[in-house]
């Protein structure tokens, strides 16, 4: 068949952008997460409906802390976005402030967590919301572990110098993931610090 | 020349000018323990995965055997209760979890980059991962069986009974950490199966030329990624409730539950869709090969395929109808459990067109490929009848349901993979399996497989509950069950033919070839058994029969096999695009690597840790699995993760 002729353009090698797999396996992983939360809050409204409104220990919840921590959280989100336009548009400067700004709102939205978790009156233990409650937190903040990890880790391969506009698919793929963190929270927020205003 | 470009036009070739060796050093697995710890190979890993999953069917096939002896007659009781709960519970675990999804998962990993036109899968490291967490989860659920800890609820493991204050031994607590494991494998499996249908496939394979094998596999992977979530979560919260002290499903303290049914069945009828429609593809494309025809209605049955997965969302709460729902709920499940037989009826009369207009060559592989359609009509119907309401009152928890569940288990994943281990065995390996052997092979086992479970229907009308470990004497079950366990060590006969065939046949079996059966997708354009790079030359794809061109005249277009791209700078295969599979990009495919394997030990001391409360192993556990991560991530230069991609 050598008769017959191929031919093919100029073809991109390895994770260029978001050409690569790398961002597609991304993109399931966020399906699977996002549908674990899913379930995660199916549980707790599932118990809202089922149950007295006396279930919930403090019958409306304080958004004293959680209401900025949530805007904190937001924030750092923006921030990785701005770096993450830096490294499209080859300015490193903005690249590294970005994540790293990024990174320290994630920290704080930690520590802010772990004080909101401390101020509470009931425990994972102590009953039925709390298990929920905790258990439902503690997944996120799990994520938000992973994510500002993630975030060190580009910050850290940023200043080693290892992106440029074309090749940058881990600093995307890693921005993408903590967006999702964020886009989770505001699910997480709603359902269980608002819903309960509704009933 | 050294250039830094993030470009290149690629060097198209024919075959017979590209250097074999050359390509063979760059994807060769290294020889000895440490190529055998660190290939990635998708070829070598879904071997391992049919091995390793019909060691499990085996496994699970003595268990039931077993059983069978003890009900073999009335008021027997050399199994005490215990032992029997234990033993129906594995069996449930094994051939669900541990064969059924993983045989498949087998063949898909084995056959997909060679259908495809591709060198291996898109993540070949996490293809690895997926095996060894496999591996890891199901011995460490073996483990509490093998202690006389295994699962003694029943698969689906309904709670209160195994909440702690009922089931106070590590029984549970080795079925849900096994669990939540296996899902990790399940998962990243899935996402690698969605990434290489999406972007690997050989330039010119539209959606609309793919086999119906990877239809299949493709939608029990998007599936298993929506719902295995909800079967990891549920064991992890009954994990807690037992060992952490949380209430999720504690009765006094307002838990429900019925909460575990609703997540156990979200997940877990999606997931009796996953482990068959990937088997009904390799009937749907095996089929062809054998009636000498293209498969009659591929569009309608792809679609279906998906439909079938769409409506199979929602119609968990079929197995929960006696659990006291309101009307409405079991109203609107009735009616979806009932439509979803139309997508399921379309492919039965695709299969059956099929044969009609063909000229059927009859092989072994044909008839457990066509003995399938019978099979599944059978369960097909018995489904129909349960999805209504009142017969599922009446039906619920009896024989009945045990027979319709294997017919619909073992007709339409286990005939398929038999079929299919028949139709490529000569790829896998090289040689036939031989087909006199074959015959009494399929004969025995279609003989067994229908005297054990044909008479289980008649059991579960005449109301013998499923579960219970033994029976009293003239309930109207004696002979019916004597029939059945004759029936299952006839099964049992059939199957140990078909392993004397393997074994035999993998010595001195007849040289296959590489395209014994004269079949038209791409596989069988690569040797028996294909070099480790697969393809000499990446494929350009004009049609869905690459092979049979020439002959179905379809269209003027002719694909290319032995003529296409090189891409011989290390690693690398066609990335393309996910519709239309226009070439966009040259991906670069990691070396072999022990990273997945540790990865997966980390991960097996971090459960042995919170298994046995050791906190100290979970948490190096799972500082272990962090750690091999980073390392596994690490940007690399030769992979065009970084700058300085350079080649000469």
């Amino acid at each position: 068949m050598s008769d017959a002729t191929l031919a093919y353009p100029p073809l991109p090698e390895g994770a260029v952008r978001r050409i690569g797999v790398g961002w597609w396996g991304l993109l399931c992983a966020v399906l699977t997460e996002g549908a674990l939360f899913g379930y995660l809050l199916f549980s707790f409204l599932y118990y809202s409906v089922q149950l007295d409104p006396a279930w919930i220990p403090v019958r409306y919840p304080s958004l004293k802390l959680a209401l900025p921590n949530t805007i904190i959280l937001l924030l750092s989100s923006v921030c990785v976005w701005w770096g993450e336009r830096g490294v499209r548009e080859g300015r490193r400067g903005r690249q590294l402030l970005g994540i790293a700004a990024g990174l320290l709102l994630g920290m704080v939205f930690i520590g802010i967590q772990l004080k909101e978790w401390h101020d509470k009156p009931f425990s994972l233990r102590s009953g039925l919301f709390g298990s929920l409650f905790f258990t439902i937190t503690g997944f996120h903040m799990a994520h938000v572990g992973a994510g500002v990890i993630a975030l060190a880790l580009i910050l850290l391969w940023s200043a080693l110098g290892y992106f440029d506009r074309r090749r940058n698919a881990p600093v995307l793929i890693a921005a993408m993931y903590w967006h999702f963190v964020d886009a989770v929270w505001l699910a997480v927020f709603t359902v269980l610090y608002l819903t309960p205003y509704l009933w | 020349m050294v250039t830094a470009s993030a470009e290149r036009v690629p060097r198209v070739a024919s075959q017979a000018d590209v250097s074999a060796s050359e390509l063979d050093e760059i994807w060769k697995t290294k020889p000895g323990i440490t190529g055998w710890l660190s290939t990635v190979d998708h070829k070598k890993i879904g071997l391992r995965y049919i091995v390793t999953a019909f060691a499990f069917l085996l496994l699970g096939g003595l268990e039931a055997l077993v059983m069978r002896v003890q009900l073999a007659q009335p008021d027997q009781r050399w199994l005490t209760p215990e032992q029997y709960n234990q033993l129906y519970s594995t069996h449930g675990m094994t051939m669900i979890f541990l064969y059924a999804m993983p045989i498949l998962s087998g063949f898909s990993n084995y056959l997909w980059p060679l259908i495809l036109g591709a060198r291996d899968m898109a993540f070949p490291r996490l293809n690895a991962l997926s095996y060894w967490i496999y591996l890891a989860a199901g011995l460490f659920m073996y483990a509490g069986f093998a202690i006389g800890a295994g699962p003694n609820d029943g698969w689906f493991n309904y709670v209160p009974l195994a909440s702690r204050t009922y089931n106070p031994g590590m029984n549970e607590d080795f079925y849900a950490l096994g669990m939540i494991f296996l899902g990790v494998s399940t998962t990243v499996g899935a996402v690698n199966f969605i990434v290489t249908f999406l972007r690997t496939r050989a330039p010119g394979m539209s959606i609309n030329r793919v086999p119906i094998l990877t239809w299949g596999t493709l939608t029990a992977s998007v599936a298993n990624v929506l719902v295995v979530p909800a079967v990891s979560l549920t064991f992890f919260l009954l994990w807690m409730d037992r060992q952490i002290g949380t209430h999720f499903f504690d009765v006094s303290q307002g838990g429900q539950p019925l909460l575990w049914q609703h997540l156990f069945w979200m997940f877990g009828h999606p997931w009796v869709y996953a482990i068959v429609l990937p088997a009904m593809g390799m009937v749907s494309d095996g089929l062809p090969v054998f009636c000498r025809r293209p498969l009659v209605g591929y569009a309608p049955v792809a679609l279906s395929t998906v439909a079938t997965m769409m409506l199979g969302f929602g119609v968990w709460v079929h197995h929960m109808f006696a659990t006291g729902l309101p009307n409405l709920a079991l109203s609107f499940f009735s009616g979806a459990s009932i439509i979803i037989t139309v997508p399921s009826a379309v492919a039965v009369f695709a299969w059956t067109a099929t044969i009609w207009l063909g000229r059927p060559v009859i092989t072994t592989a044909f008839l457990y490929f066509a003995s399938m359609i019978v099979l599944f009509t059978i369960g097909g119907v018995s489904g129909f009848m349960t999805a209504s309401v009142p017969v599922d009152w009446q039906l619920t928890d009896t024989y009945f349901v045990v027979a319709h569940i294997h017919y619909v288990l073992i007709g339409i994943n286990v005939f398929p993979v038999i079929g299919g281990l028949y139709l490529w065995f000569p790829k896998m390996t090289g040689r036939m399996l031989n087909e006199r052997l074959g015959l009494w092979n399929f004969w025995i086992t279609f003989i067994g497989f229908n005297l054990t479970f044909l008479p289980m229907h008649l059991t579960g009308l005449r109301g013998m509950p499923r579960r219970i470990y033994t029976y009293p004497p003239g309930m109207g079950w004696d002979e019916l069950n004597l029939i059945t366990t004759a029936g299952s060590f006839l099964l049992a006969l059939g199957i140990l033919l078909l392993l004397i065939n393997v074994v035999r046949s993998l010595r001195n079996g007849a040289v296959a070839g590489p395209n014994p059966w004269d079949a038209g997708t791409l596989e069988w354009a690569t040797p028996s058994p294909p070099p480790p790079y697969n393809f000499r030359v990446i494929p350009q794809v004009a049609s869905r029969h690459p092979l049979w061109e020439s002959r179905l005249q379809e269209t003027d277009e002719r694909s290319f096999v032995d003529y296409g791209m090189v891409l011989d700078h290390g690693r690398e295969t066609a990335g393309t695009t996910p519709l239309d599979g226009e070439p966009d990009i040259i991906l670069k495919m990691p070396e072999d690597s022990y990273a997945p394997f540790l990865v997966a030990v980390a991960a097996s001391a971090g459960f042995c840790g919170l298994l046995l409360h050791v906190w100290w192993l979970a948490g190096a556990g799972l500082l272990g699995v962090a750690l091999a991560l980073v390392v596994w991530l690490w940007p690399e230069r030769k992979l065009g993760q970084r700058v300085g991609l350079q080649h000469v």
